[in-house]
């Protein structure tokens, strides 16, 4: 086999001194599909742009090689090469291509797609206009898109987030690249739409076979794209195994540990995750010995912290860097902990009782305003007629593609937006109709948490009183008081008290997620809506963050709206599930009911879009095309019909009702006929 | 695009209304009137004025009639003859004396602009692109010393330069053979042999401010993902820049041109006195002194009407270059 590109001892610099990466060594073969993995700060991203020589500013290669074996057999060590000279211009999207991760901002929205995938091949071929433009219309069609010739001319707003990373593929292998990068391409999309580009990259690939390194820190993905998988730690590669072999027979605690903490779909969902204790440290601080060593539970502090690693070969292609393969593995136990099962993890709830928050026939519409008066031609249906219970002590998770309106039907029950009819019921308050006092007590039984935890902490605020802030205003504590208050509140979600003096700024994503939790139970709440709560976290921290949420749960008897697009977390968090589809609840009940036995077709489609679920043989997928209808268009019919492979004529005339036997209920015509797939029938391959 | 540039144009209405009322009330709504003045001036003389000829002067001139009635004869005269009024001070037509002085006015005021455009925007981007260079600190130096001289002082120092130096004669927008003469080849020239030092002049200090925006804004560009897509495309750095930065920065930059142009018109006041330049702003002083109500008034409706206008243009050609405009408010 042969290798396309092989870096040996490469070295980025940031800055003038901090090194980024330091020392990776990695090939990638020709006409295969190379994962590399890693929490973000690993220098994953970084390593990518350094083959093509576009790193930003400060940051530079400083040491090393990146030799590029070219079609006539030379050899381009590309890290020799002046990043401005034509050379290297030649390399960037003729020899090797790369798509990213937010096609919105890696696409120009002042040119339409068509001017830069047309100026891709206008760069690296001699040929009029007329024909970039027939080839670039070609190409538009090869990646799938609908409607290539008059998208040709589209801008990047006009799209949808599916089209936009289809239209910068195209741009990608108009040239026909033989080394395809792919930086996160799909992190930023929705399951169904992430499951239909994956396939499409599996294919191009296949077709012409070029190379693809594939940058991902999601597990799921490797499972389904992968040939051979790269994780990276710190700058440095610490295991390279074909795909099976990583996946299934992981060495370094560090992929133990990723595996372990991934949300699993396959036995017991709500099984305790095990997180990796702490967090990549910044470059600059990168420990001596193992850079892993600190987080390791394997480590021996008389090796792992001042000796360094070097890489161990287990034969059939696998190499992992860890002492304990090392010439003193006889050293280490390589025993791995146990999660403890003995936590306070909540067993499942049933819905029992009286209803905490009780929703009847809710809406929230927003006006669609156009023409010279601004005046109202429409309205989105965001929430449409929605009915459910919260019963206490329960977590309820509310799951659907981006654009369903889960997100607005928790902002709606936590007041920021104003309902438009529809009853909602909380204890015994009704929640339309609150004034004064019963208001107050609204604001503070129902506390929200956010997912972007950079933006919904005020920068200028200290965390005692981004904390605290409700006490003050919300009934009379005295200073005193909400001191001890948010010094508690801090030593509860895992950080120390004397964090209260600092600002926002000073912490990282997962401890601001924790500063935020602690601010919405400042005022012992007994609802938390958590929109995408987890979803900006990498993944380890996103597991410390759920078994921390489950932990409070337990001691504080807190109830959950639990808002997500991703059904692992959905699957290990909640008690119950709703599923929304364009505005609506399509199916609800307890988790394993829908994970296990799904009734929706719409379920069964989410459920088979999860990556790394094994089906490889395209036969036996189930894809999801299109998306969520436009929720301005007046409805005939059930709103998934025109995605559905189950669609009768009925569907599209009955508008079906939520209904069913117990507390599993569904909104399909045909549910009673179908026999829908759910996870456990198809092959569950991460298992770590 | 069609109904966005429509609906553009007819919120220009309700603005110019409202506009051309101010302007009236604000020159007519402070106590006294021109033929207050008039009666001081000859008081002064000591040829006192009876009480009786003044109301009769009152009476011939409009002015006994209520604010609003005297608003809407004068607006209807505006509108529909394209009659400013009397001007008392000059006993002629308002607009006899208006016109050409506007016309003066709006050639400087674009040809400062351009210079603006011409000097400031190749500057703009090099300093952003060679940001904390030695060039990038000596431009940014001219440029902070353009905003702090006032135009006033760099214009009587140009003169100064201009008249000493090389001889120049300085001064007005015309020599003196020409300031009565008809247009014609000879009037046109002489013309821009004068307007490169006003346009100067009113021009620095916009220089150096839309220097400062451009390099602002590209530097927020340079690094964008865009860039770093296109060049990882294999193009070249000049076209590069051309294309997608530049481009992006434009965007802020022609939504300030209504603002930089607005200081041109009216900052030029001071400096057309000093440099005694046939434009409007030496013009709308001696009405407000005199209180020359309908002179007054009827220049600042004018110049109103030409800021009301450049933001409609430049909001028109923001459209044009923004497709994110064109198609999500169209």
């Amino acid at each position: 086999m042969e290798n396309l590109v092989e870096i040996r001892g490469l070295r980025i610099t940031f800055a003038g001194a901090v090194d980024v990466v330091q020392g990776l060594d990695l090939d990638i073969p020709a006409g295969k599909t190379l994962c590399l993995v890693g929490e973000s700060g690993c220098g994953k991203s970084v390593t990518a742009k350094s083959i093509l020589q576009v790193i930003d500013h400060p940051g530079r290669v400083s040491g090393g090689s990146i030799n590029l074996r070219q079609t006539d057999g030379s050899v381009l060590d590309i890290a020799k090469t002046k990043p401005t000279s034509p050379l290297m211009r030649q390399v960037r999207g003729g020899d090797i291509a790369m798509i990213h991760q937010e096609p919105m901002s890696f696409l120009s929205p002042l040119y339409t797609i068509g001017n830069q995938i047309s100026e891709a091949l206008m760069l690296h071929r001699k040929i009029s206009e007329k024909d970039a433009r027939a080839e670039g219309i070609k190409m538009l069609e090869e990646v799938g898109m609908p409607d290539p010739a008059r998208r040709y001319d589209s801008y990047t707003f006009q799209l949808s987030g599916g089209q936009r990373q289809r239209a910068m593929i195209a741009m990608a292998l108009i040239n026909k690249p033989r080394l395809l990068i792919a930086d996160e391409p799909t992190t930023a999309l929705d399951v169904t739409t992430q499951a239909n580009i994956l396939d499409l990259l599996g294919e191009l690939q296949r077709e012409t076979g070029m190379g693809v390194l594939f940058i991902t820190h999601d597990l799921g993905v490797v499972a389904e794209i992968a040939d051979e998988v790269a994780v990276m730690y710190l700058g440095k590669i610490v295991e390279r195994a074909p795909v099976r072999e990583l996946l299934e027979n992981p060495k370094h605690p560090y992929t133990k540990g990723l595996l372990a903490s991934m949300p699993r779909l396959d036995g017991d969902f709500k099984a305790p995750l095990k997180a990796i204790p702490g967090m990549v440290p910044p470059p600059a601080l990168r420990p001596a010995g193992c850079s892993f060593h600190p987080r390791c539970e394997w480590a021996r502090k008389d090796m792992c912290g001042h000796v360094a690693v070097l890489e161990t070969d287990l034969g059939a292609n696998h190499m992992v860097a860890c002492h304990a393969y090392g010439p003193q593995a006889h050293k280490f136990s390589r025993v791995s902990k146990v999660v403890d099962v003995g936590a306070p993890v909540a067993v499942a709830k049933k819905a029992v009782g009286k209803p905490l928050l009780s929703v009847r026939n809710l809406h929230k519409h927003f006006a669609i305003r156009a023409g010279f008066f601004q005046r109202q031609v429409g309205a989105v249906r965001a929430v449409n007629d929605i009915s459910l219970d919260v019963f206490p002590g329960e977590t309820l998770g509310l799951v659907g593609e981006s654009g369903c309106g889960k997100s607005t039907l928790g902002q709606t029950l936590v007041g920021l937006h104003r309902a438009d009819s529809g009853e909602v019921q909380f204890a015994d308050i009704d929640v339309r109709a609150a004034k004064g006092a019963e208001a107050k007590q609204l604001r503070t039984d129902i506390r929200m948490v956010f997912q972007d935890p950079t933006g919904s902490l005020n920068p200028r605020m200290r965390v005692r009183d981004i904390i605290g802030e409700v006490l003050q205003v919300n009934g009379n504590h005295s200073a005193a008081e909400i001191e001890e208050k948010v010094q508690g509140l801090l030593a509860r979600v895992g950080l120390s008290p004397d964090y209260a003096e600092r600002y926002p700024h000073a912490f990282s994503g997962g401890q601001r997620q924790r500063i935020a939790i602690a601010r919405a139970l400042a005022s012992d709440p007994k609802l938390v809506i958590a929109d995408e709560a987890v979803s900006a976290l990498d993944v380890s921290v996103q597991t410390q963050i759920i078994n921390m949420m489950k932990e409070l749960q337990a001691e504080l008897g807190l109830t959950y709206v639990f808002v997500s697009h991703d059904l692992g977390v959905i699957a290990n968090i909640s008690d119950r599930v709703a599923v929304m589809y364009a505005g609506r609840i399509v199916e609800l009940g307890e988790t394993d009911q829908i994970f296990r036995n799904p009734r929706h077709p719409y379920t069964e489609a989410l459920l088979a879009a999860i990556p790394g679920r094994g089906a490889r043989k395209t036969g036996a997928r189930i894809r999801l095309t299109g998306h969520v209808p436009d929720a301005a268009k007046p409805l005939a019919g059930c709103a998934f019909a025109d995605r559905c492979r189950y669609v009768t004529d009925a569907c599209r005339v009955n508008v079906p009702e939520l209904r069913g036997e117990g507390n599993h209920l569904d909104a399909c015509l045909r549910s009673e006929e179908l026999k829908l797939r759910s996870v456990s029938q198809t092959e569950a391959l991460v298992s770590a | 695009m069609g109904s966005f540039i429509l609906r553009r144009i007819i919120y220009v209405i309700p603005a110019l209304i409202a506009v051309s009322l101010i302007s009236f009330l604000v020159i007519a709504v402070p106590p006294g009137d021109f033929v207050d003045r008039l009666a001081e001036e000859a008081a002064k003389k000591g040829d006192i004025m009876p009480l009786a000829e003044i109301e009769a002067m009152r009476r011939a001139y409009g002015l006994d009639q209520p604010l609003l009635v005297q608003y809407w004869s004068w607006i209807t005269g505006v509108v529909l003859r394209g009659d400013f009024g009397y001007s008392f001070g000059w006993n002629l037509p308002v607009k006899e004396v208006i016109w050409p002085r506007l016309g003066l006015t709006v050639v400087l005021s674009l040809a400062s602009l351009l210079f603006v455009w011409v000097v400031a925007i190749p500057i703009g981007i090099y300093s952003a692109v060679r940001r904390y260079s030695v060039g990038d600190y000596i431009f940014t130096f001219l440029g902070f010393l353009g905003l702090a001289v006032p135009n006033f002082l760099l214009a009587l120092a140009l003169m100064y330069v201009a008249f000493a130096w090389f001889g120049q004669d300085v001064g007005g927008l015309f020599s003196p053979e020409y300031i009565e003469a008809p247009w014609g080849w000879g009037k046109f020239t002489d013309l821009m042999a004068h307007l490169w030092l006003p346009m100067v002049v009113l021009g620095t200090s916009g220089t150096a401010s839309v220097i400062r925006v451009i390099r602002a804004n590209l530097i927020d560009e340079l690094h964008k993902p865009y860039v770093t897509a296109a060049r990882a495309k294999g193009k070249g750095e000049f076209a590069l820049l051309m294309k997608y930065p530049v481009r992006h920065a434009m965007n802020p930059f022609v939504s300030g041109q209504n603002d930089i142009f607005v200081d041109i018109v009216s900052g030029g006041t001071i400096v057309a006195i000093v440099m005694g330049l046939q434009t409007t702003g030496p013009l709308l002083i001696k009405a407000l002194m005199e209180q020359d109500m309908y002179m007054a008034a009827s220049f600042i409706l004018m110049l109103s009407v030409l800021v009301v206008v450049g933001t409609l243009l430049s909001d028109l050609l923001l459209a044009w270059l923004d497709p994110r405009i064109r198609y999500q408010q169209g």
